[in-house]
Formats: structure tokens, C-alpha cells, sequence
């Protein structure tokens, strides 16, 4: 695990983008050449990316691939990378996801496209920044990294409210992240370190001063920011608004990658550095959670507006991963991770489906559809395919981690498992309900009639996901391989804690 | 023998000239471009007597690297050489060549005859400079007399503005008001202590018992100080002021003197150990920060905005000050930096657009302005962003270097109410790059090509900002050693 290209990796996946940002910057205004230097660049990205799983040591425990060299000497700042089973598929969702969303801007970008991918690429390094750091500091950094290309994404490039979306989005994680900072600063004034590594043994040794009085605004300070960016509950009401507003690839990012930002940050820090508090909190946390997974669901089964759908599915699917994570069970965590990773793909899937169909009508409305079924048969076979995986259907990526959630739930506290399983079957009430109105019944607007099927591109962008929904469905073990001992490592103070209070 | 030395005492040395030299290097340029500016026609003397300024400024910035070279007291123990002054002199010589830069063709579109405008800011220059290398409080007052009047003539410089005049008029007499303060201070300290050299004040202090006087008098000072740092409840005269004055002008006077103030403060604060420090810093910083803010939240004229903007950094910078020294000092000067960097850069920005007159000024003038020139959009943007405190750019190491600093003092109240205000003032600069990229351009306002002494300007404010947000550390650590040196 120590040669030189092991070592870099990291750095070169994550920098990749940026350099390509940089040189579009020098390129001159030729649309065709600028979207095919950004989709090689993600390509090559998406390729580099993969080293990580092939080379990844799956008993190992603790973060590999790692890179600490001293950034800043005073304050102690480190360029520390490293991932474990979890963040390292984040990073490799990431890298799959960016080249289709290059593909899937191709044509319905045409203003400013030399920015838009610039945009794209910055926000790409900043999310895969954001997976892999292990200095708290670094990882702050990439986490408000993320913030102004997303806003600018949406602010330039979305439709009607875009600018009022923009902002909102903007504020609200903006403010919500100064808690995070707050908290981060108090433990670097208390342990001189921002490594993630070094606070936690601190923090599990004891060696914090006053931790045990602060420890619970620490912990809140952590996860107003996750909390806002996921969104769990009261939280929420920036994501329908940056969702709908927000072009086809921003939403793509928006929903499958820069959402799980907020539910990484809670394994990784909330439940990685105070186990203790995530314990005691964690009733009304979940309670939250299962309130995110009803609400989201009922809201998104009477929008009228398809991508808003979509957007409150978001919100019902999130809630399972953070009822997974605060379930403590290894079963439960599990199954969070593959649902954040599912859920990038699928729901992806359906934003850029979404998109497509925006782009041939203006519209997003489910109303103005109808029967396209006959007329796009190719574009409603993608639709079914990626709502069943979505919804659930064993065989495909979501089955398996909201399966293993409810057991994980289950087995913590029945009502909880119970609650959160209705929450699957309104996702297949909203979801299915949406695709007949869409796609069965008879043609109501004759406009409909002249719409093209799917263009060669865009089966090129749609393959991929439906392609990896069935693997994921049928061979998870390729992902929980890697995921299960990472989230063995990072439950074990949780079994000391939970005998601990056993033996009490 | 005995003689001898006497003699040396009273004549100053070779070295003692080498200790004022950037004062001797600006008072120089300043007095040849005010002999020259008569002799010369309105047209010839704007480029001629503004290069001559400029290589003024650079000059005092070689001086100042020279002057490293001799730390030490000189003129009978009244100005100290040390790192902390050659940093401010640094500081405030880069900025004024900055200044010079941004002003060169604004100076030509305003029709403003530029030969005093020079020579005022090479002065206000000398002040500044002065005031960071005194330890001397009557020879800091007259530094400061230099620097402040010297500004209160520039602002008023848009002598066809009647809001030029008013502005002018406010600052001269709030800001005398505020000089008669600090000298009220000045003497209760001497009062209280017998002397008026900063060593002396300290050791005195630190000897045990503090008089009452101590007190008044630190109290007192602070208030003069705090009027021209524009920290609340001082501030009210900030968005008036800077409304009226020239944009150049304001970004000068929001850096450099600013810059100068502070440091003054660090010494008066920290040097002499103040008696209630804490105590007066916490209420004047969690002050600032709110109340600029919030008045920011509301302004529509893009130089009161930044105003009310600057009265928060104050705030934010002052926090600095309740901190213990060790960190407390290393943050404040990277603060003062990292702001001089990105405030003066975006009044070069504000200037170019406001345009003859100084007619667009509100936030609506600045709409689609990402679309008539994207590179003055993408510069202003950046200096946004590092005002707001976005990761790499220089705004944000200083706000984390100051929060932590306050956290390891355990002034967790005063660190929550500062980053609650950093979530505020992130909405009104938002707004600014909002309309400037999601708005429609406006067409009839016609923007001139960057001239190449503004763009020189802004790549060196932009790279000063960057590079004060990616590499901090260099200068952190030459801040740091300051607060080493002070605490021998």
C-alpha cells in the first residue's frame, strides 16, 4: 500500500477537475471543444477514480490511501486525505456521476457555456474535497468550497426563481455551517490539532479538557450544519426550491452527491467523535428522521410539478439514511451507506430524466403529460426501470439498503422499523402514481405527439445508471465488502459504550 | 570623553535617520510634487506628478525592507524599529502605491486637478507610517494629526460634489472631536504615571498597583481611537463619509490609516497592558459587529454598504484585542492585511464603475455587470467572497485566526455572536454578486476598458488576497514573531 501512485491518488482524483477548470479558463469561447474537454476530464477523472475500489484492502481497518503533509504550520493545519470503505465510494459516485452530468448539459446549456463547466468542475473538486479529508480544517474548507459554484449553478443557470433559490440555498448553509466552525475552532483551541484522527483518540482518552460540559454543544454545532445540508426535517425547506430551480446537472449533483455531504458528515464526525452524545441524542433524532421519511413522502405524492416530486422523494430517502446511521447496528449502518449510494444513482437518474423531458418541453408539470409511453418508448422504458429502482424493487439498488435499514431500525426499536417501512410503500404510491400519469392513458396535450425519443447522447448518459442500479442490485457485496469493515471499525465505541452502561 | 557623549545624545545619529527613513522618502516625494504641481499644465502634471507619487510609495517600500536591516530605538527612545513597525510600514506603503494606482484614471474622469491629491496622500502616508513605529504617545498624537488631516482634505476632494464637502466637513469635525479624546487620554496616562513613553506606562502598570486614573485615561484613549477605527458606538459618521468621499479616497482611508489605528491600539493595548481591556474591547467588538452588520442589511448605495461593512471588520479585528497576546497580536495584524488587501481592491473596482461623476453607485447599477465586463465581475466577486470569509481567500484565514485566538482566551460568547454576524453579512455581499451575475446587464450605463494602472491595482490586490488565503502562513508566523519580540 505504499507505492507512489497509491499515494497520489487521492490528490490526483481530487485535483483532476480543478486543473481542467483552470485550463477551460484559458480556452477560447468554442462550445463544442469546451463541453468535450469537460467530459474528458471528468472521464479521465471517473477512470483514476476507479484505482481506489480495485486497490482498496478490504479487511484493513482505518483510512487508506492516507496523505498528511504539513499545510500550514501555525495554525496546525495538515493536507491530511485519506478514505475508508464509506467515503471512498462517495468519492467514486462522485466521479461516476460528473461525466453524465456533462453529457446530459450538452445541448440544453447554449449561454455561457464556458463558466457552466468551469462551475461543474470546481464543485466536482470541492465534493470529492469534502469525502476525503481527514483535517477538520481541510474538510471545512471543501465544505464552503462547495457552496459558491452550486449557488452560482443555480443562480446563472436554473429557471424562473433561480435567484431567489440561489440565495436561500446560500444562507441557509451558510449559517448553518458558522455552528460547525464554532465547534471546530473549540476543539482545535483544546487539542491544538485539527486531525480528525488525532481529536478523536483525544476525545476517547479523556484527554480534552472539559469536554464532558461541551460536548453536547459540540455535537449540536456539528449537526445543525449536516442537518441543514441533508436535509432532515424542520430543515428542509431550501431543497424543494434549490431543486426546482436549479439546471438539470445541478440538480443531478445537488440530489446525488452534495446531500450526502450532510449524512457523511454525521457518520463522520457526529457518530465518529461523540459517540457518547449521538447516543443520548439520538431518540429525537430519529424521531426527526421518521418525520422526514412520512412527510417527505406525503408532500411528494400531491405535487403537481414533477421535479418537486422528485425533490421530496429526496427528502423521504435521506430520512432513512439518518434513520440508519442513529440506529447504531451494523445492519443499520450498512444500509445507510448503500442508500446514499443508491440514491445518488437513482434519484440522479431521475433528475436527468426529469431534465430530458424539460428540454423538450419547458415544462415540468405532470399535467401537461400523458401517454408518452407510445410516443417516447425508449425514454419510458429508462423511466420504469430507474422508478423501480428507486421505489425499491428487489433485484434493484434500493431494495438493499432500505432493506437493511428497517432491520437495522427494527432491531433498535420496533416502531421505529415499523414507521419507516410505510415510508417505502408511499414512495411506490407517489412514484408509480406519477409514471401513469406521465406515461400511460391517452395523449392529452397534441403537442406531446411530436416529441423526439431519446437522442444516441442521451442513452450514452442514461445507460450507466441503469446499468449500475442492477449491478448494485444484484452484487452489492462489491460495495458492502468495503463498507462492512469501515462501519465495524466505527461502531466498536459504541459496543464499549453500550457494556459500559450495561455494566453500570 | 563624558563630553563626547553627551553631544551624542543631543545629535542625532546616522542610524537614527535610517530608523525614520520611509518618513524622510515620502515627505520628499510629497514636497517635489507639490513644488512641481504649480509649474506644470492641468493635462501634463495628472500622469507625470501620479507616476512621480507612485515611485514615492515604492521607494518608501524599499526603505522599509532597508530599515529592517536597523531594528532599534531612535530619537531619544520616540520611534523603535522592530518587526511590528517595518510590517505596518510595509503595509501602508503597499497600499498607498495601490491607492496611487486605482486613482490615476479616475483622477482624469473626475476632472480633479491631482497634483495636492498626490502630495495629501504621500503625507497621510507619512502619518500612518509614524504612527506604527512611535512608542511615544505625544509623537503618536502628531502622527496621527498628520495622517488624519491629511485624509479629511481628500475626502472632500469631488469639490463639485456638495456631498464631497459634506463629507469633508463631518469627518474634520468628528475627527478632531475624537483627537481631542486621545490627548485628554494621553494626559491622564502621564498623570497616572509620569510619563508618556509606552515602556515606561507598561512597567509602570505592570508594577502592581493600577490608579484609577490608569483607567479614565485607557478609556479615554480608546474612545479617539475607536472614532477612527469606526468601531460602534463610535461609528455614525462612517457611511456619510465615505458616501461623499472619492471612492479611491475611501479605499485608502478604510485601509492605511485603519491599519495604522490598530496597530497603535496593539501597542497601547497590549504593550502597555491596559487596565480593563477585556472588558472595554468585548462590548465595543460584539457592538461593531452587530451593528454594522445590520445597518449593511439595508443600505442600496454600494459605498455606504461597504461602510457599514467596514465598521463590522472593525468589530471582527477587535476581537482580537480581548484575546491573550501571544495569539491575540499575530491575529489582529493578519487581519489588518488581509482586509487592507481586499478592501482596497474593491474600491479600485467601485471607482472604475461609478463612472464619471461617481453617478453608479447603488447596488442596481451594478446589475449584469458579469456580462459587460466579466473580469471587473470575477475581481469584485473575489473580494466579496473574501469579505464574507470564503476558503482561500484571505478574509477567511483572518476571521478563523481571530475566532480561534478568542477561543483559546475562552471568549466563547464573543466567538458566537462573531460568526453568527459572519452568517449575516454573507447575505448583503451575496446580493451584490447576485445582481452583478443574475440580473440582466443594463445597457446605458457604457463601461470603459480597465486602463492599465487600475488593472495593475487589481491583480495586486488580488493576488494578495489569494495568496493571504492559500500560503497564510508566512505571514502568520512574521506576525507571530512580533508578539515573541514584545513578550521579551
Amino acid at each position: 500500500m505504499s507505492n507512489a501512485l497509491d499515494n497520489s491518488m487521492l490528490t490526483l482524483v481530487t485535483i483532476i477537475p480543478l486543473v481542467g477548470a483552470l485550463l477551460l479558463v484559458l480556452f477560447p469561447r468554442r462550445d463544442r471543444d469546451i463541453r468535450m474537454f469537460a467530459l474528458v476530464v471528468s472521464l479521465l477523472d471517473f477512470v483514476l477514480s476507479l484505482h481506489l475500489p480495485v486497490h482498496f484492502q478490504r479487511v484493513q481497518v482505518g483510512f487508506q490511501y492516507e496523505v498528511n503533509h504539513q499545510w500550514i504550520f501555525n495554525p496546525n493545519i495538515h493536507y491530511h486525505m485519506g478514505v475508508d470503505g464509506v467515503s471512498m465510494w462517495l468519492v467514486v459516485l462522485t466521479t461516476f456521476l460528473t461525466p453524465l452530468c456533462v453529457l446530459i448539459s450538452w445541448k440544453s446549456i447554449h449561454e455561457r457555456v464556458k463558466e457552466f463547466f468551469i462551475l461543474l468542475l470546481i464543485l466536482q473538486t470541492a465534493l470529492i474535497g469534502v469525502f476525503v479529508a481527514l483535517d477538520l480544517f481541510l474538510f471545512y474548507f471543501f465544505w464552503e468550497a462547495t457552496l459558491v459554484p452550486m449557488a452560482l449553478l443555480i443562480g446563472i443557470y436554473g429557471h424562473g426563481r433561480r435567484v431567489y433559490a440561489a440565495v436561500k440555498f446560500f444562507l441557509y448553509t451558510m449559517v448553518a455551517s458558522m455552528f460547525m466552525l464554532a465547534a471546530i475552532l473549540w476543539l482545535y483551541a483544546k487539542t491544538g490539532s485539527f486531525d480528525f484522527v488525532t481529536i478523536q483518540a483525544a476525545i476517547r482518552n479523556g484527554q480534552v479538557e472539559n469536554f464532558s460540559g461541551a460536548a453536547l454543544w459540540l455535537f449540536l454545532g456539528f449537526f445543525i450544519a449536516f442537518a441543514v445540508k441533508v436535509p432532515i426535517f424542520p430543515f428542509h425547506t431550501w431543497l424543494p426550491d434549490a431543486h426546482v430551480e436549479a439546471p438539470t446537472a445541478g440538480s443531478v449533483l445537488l440530489a446525488g452527491v452534495l446531500l450526502k455531504m450532510g449524512t457523511y458528515g454525521l457518520f463522520r464526525f457526529n457518530l465518529g467523535l461523540f459517540p457518547g452524545q449521538s447516543r443520548s441524542n439520538a431518540w429525537w433524532v430519529m424521531v426527526l428522521a421518521l418525520i422526514g421519511i412520512v412527510y417527505g413522502a406525503l408532500v411528494a405524492m400531491v405535487q403537481p410539478n414533477m421535479k418537486k416530486l422528485i425533490a421530496y422523494s429526496s427528502i423521504s430517502h435521506l430520512g432513512f439514511v439518518v434513520l440508519g446511521l442513529f440506529s447504531f447496528t451494523q445492519a443499520g449502518l450498512d444500509g445507510a451507506t448503500f442508500v446514499m449510494l443508491a440514491h445518488g444513482v437513482s434519484t440522479g437518474g431521475l433528475f436527468m430524466l426529469a431534465g430530458i423531458l424539460y428540454e423538450r418541453r419547458h415544462t415540468y408539470e405532470i399535467a401537461e403529460f400523458g401517454g408518452l409511453a407510445s410516443i417516447m418508448p425508449a425514454y419510458a422504458t429508462f423511466f420504469l426501470f430507474i422508478v423501480l429502482a428507486s421505489v425499491g424493487l428487489p433485484l434493484l439498488n434500493g431494495f438493499i439498503g432500505e432493506f437493511l435499514v428497517l432491520s437495522g431500525a427494527f432491531r433498535d426499536r420496533a416502531v421505529y422499523g415499523i414507521l419507516a417501512a410505510t415510508g417505502v410503500i408511499w414512495s411506490a404510491c407517489y412514484l408509480l402514481w406519477m409514471y401513469q400519469r406521465v406515461f400511460y392513458g391517452k395523449v392529452t396535450h397534441g403537442i406531446n405527439l411530436s416529441l423526439p425519443d431519446l437522442s444516441g447522447r442521451e442513452r450514452v448518459a442514461l445507460g450507466p445508471i441503469a446499468a449500475v442500479a442492477l449491478l448494485m442490485g444484484v452484487a452489492p457485496l462489491i460495495w458492502l465488502n468495503a463498507i462492512d469493515p469501515s462501519i465495524q471499525a466505527a461502531l466498536a465505541p459504541f459496543a464499549q459504550f453500550a457494556s459500559r452502561m450495561v455494566g453500570r | 570623553m563624558n563630553n563626547t557623549s553627551d553631544i551624542a545624545q543631543i545629535i542625532p545619529q546616522a542610524d537614527d535617520y535610517i530608523r525614520i527613513l520611509p518618513e524622510i522618502v515620502l515627505a520628499i516625494f510629497g514636497m517635489i510634487i507639490m513644488v512641481l504641481d504649480p509649474l506644470m499644465d492641468e493635462h501634463r502634471s495628472q500622469k507625470t506628478l501620479g507616476a512621480l507619487a507612485l515611485v514615492g510609495a515604492v521607494a518608501a517600500l524599499v526603505a522599509t525592507l532597508f530599515q529592517s536591516q536597523y531594528p532599534g530605538l531612535a530619537f531619544w527612545n520616540m520611534v523603535q524599529v522592530d518587526s511590528f513597525s517595518v510590517f505596518f510600514h510595509f503595509l501602508v506603503a503597499a497600499v498607498t502605491a495601490v491607492v496611487i494606482l486605482g486613482s490615476y484614471e479616475y483622477m482624469a474622469v473626475q476632472e480633479i486637478r491631482a497634483g495636492e491629491y498626490y502630495a495629501l496622500v504621500l503625507f497621510g502616508a507619512l502619518g500612518m507610517s509614524l504612527m506604527s513605529s512611535a512608542v511615544e504617545l505625544v509623537l503618536i498624537f502628531i502622527a496621527l494629526e498628520i495622517s488624519s488631516i491629511s485624509t479629511y482634505i481628500l475626502a472632500g476632494f469631488r469639490r463639485h460634489a456638495a456631498i464631497s464637502s459634506e463629507s469633508s466637513v463631518k469627518y474634520f469635525l468628528l475627527g478632531s472631536f475624537a483627537t481631542a479624546f486621545f490627548l485628554y487620554g494621553v494626559a491622564l496616562m502621564f498623570g497616572a504615571t509620569g510619563s508618556t513613553s509606552i515602556k515606561i506606562i507598561g512597567d509602570a502598570l505592570r508594577s502592581g498597583h493600577i490608579p484609577v486614573l490608569a483607567y479614565v485615561a485607557v478609556a479615554f484613549m480608546f474612545v479617539g481611537l475607536g472614532f477612527k477605527v469606526a468601531a460602534a458606538p463610535f461609528h455614525i459618521w462612517t457611511p456619510d463619509v465615505y458616501e461623499g468621499a472619492p471612492s479611491p479616497v475611501v479605499g485608502f482611508m478604510s485601509t492605511a490609516p485603519k491599519a495604522a489605528v490598530f496597530a497603535v491600539l496593539l501597542r497601547v493595548m497590549f504593550e502597555v497592558d491596559a487596565p480593563g481591556r477585556v472588558g472595554l474591547i468585548w462590548v465595543v467588538a460584539a457592538l461593531s459587529m452587530t451593528l454594522g452588520n445590520l445597518g449593511a442589511l439595508v443600505q442600496d448605495n454600494v459605498k455606504r454598504l461597504l461602510a457599514y461593512s467596514s465598521i463590522a471588520h472593525a468589530g471582527y479585528l477587535l476581537v482580537a484585542y480581548a484575546a491573550l497576546p501571544n495569539n491575540g497580536i499575530p491575529a489582529a495584524m493578519f487581519y489588518t492585511a488581509s482586509y487592507a488587501a481586499m478592501n482596497v481592491g474593491a474600491f479600485a473596482v467601485i471607482s472604475h464603475v461609478a463612472g464619471q461623476g461617481e453617478r453608479y453607485v447603488t447596488i442596481e447599477d451594478y446589475e449584469g455587470l458579469g456580462r459587460r465586463s466579466p473580469l471587473l465581475a470575477a475581481t469584485l466577486t473575489i473580494f466579496l467572497l473574501s469579505l464574507i470569509g470564503i476558503p482561500i481567500t484571505g478574509g477567511f484565514f483572518a476571521k478563523f485566526y481571530v475566532f480561534s485566538a478568542a477561543l483559546q482566551a475562552n471568549l466563547v460568547g464573543l466567538v458566537i455572536i462573531g460568526v453568527l454576524n459572519s452568517g449575516i453579512a454573507s447575505y448583503y455581499y451575496l446580493r451584490i454578486i447576485v445582481v452583478m451575475y443574475m440580473r440582466e446587464a443594463r445597457e446605458d450605463i457604457a463601461l470603459s476598458r480597465i486602463p492599465f494602472a487600475l488593472g495593475t491595482a487589481l491583480i495586486i490586490s488580488v493576488v494578495a488576497t489569494i495568496y493571504l488565503g492559500v500560503l497564510p502562513g508566512r505571514v502568520l508566523d512574521y506576525a507571530a514573531r512580533t508578539a515573541a519580540e514584545w513578550a521579551r
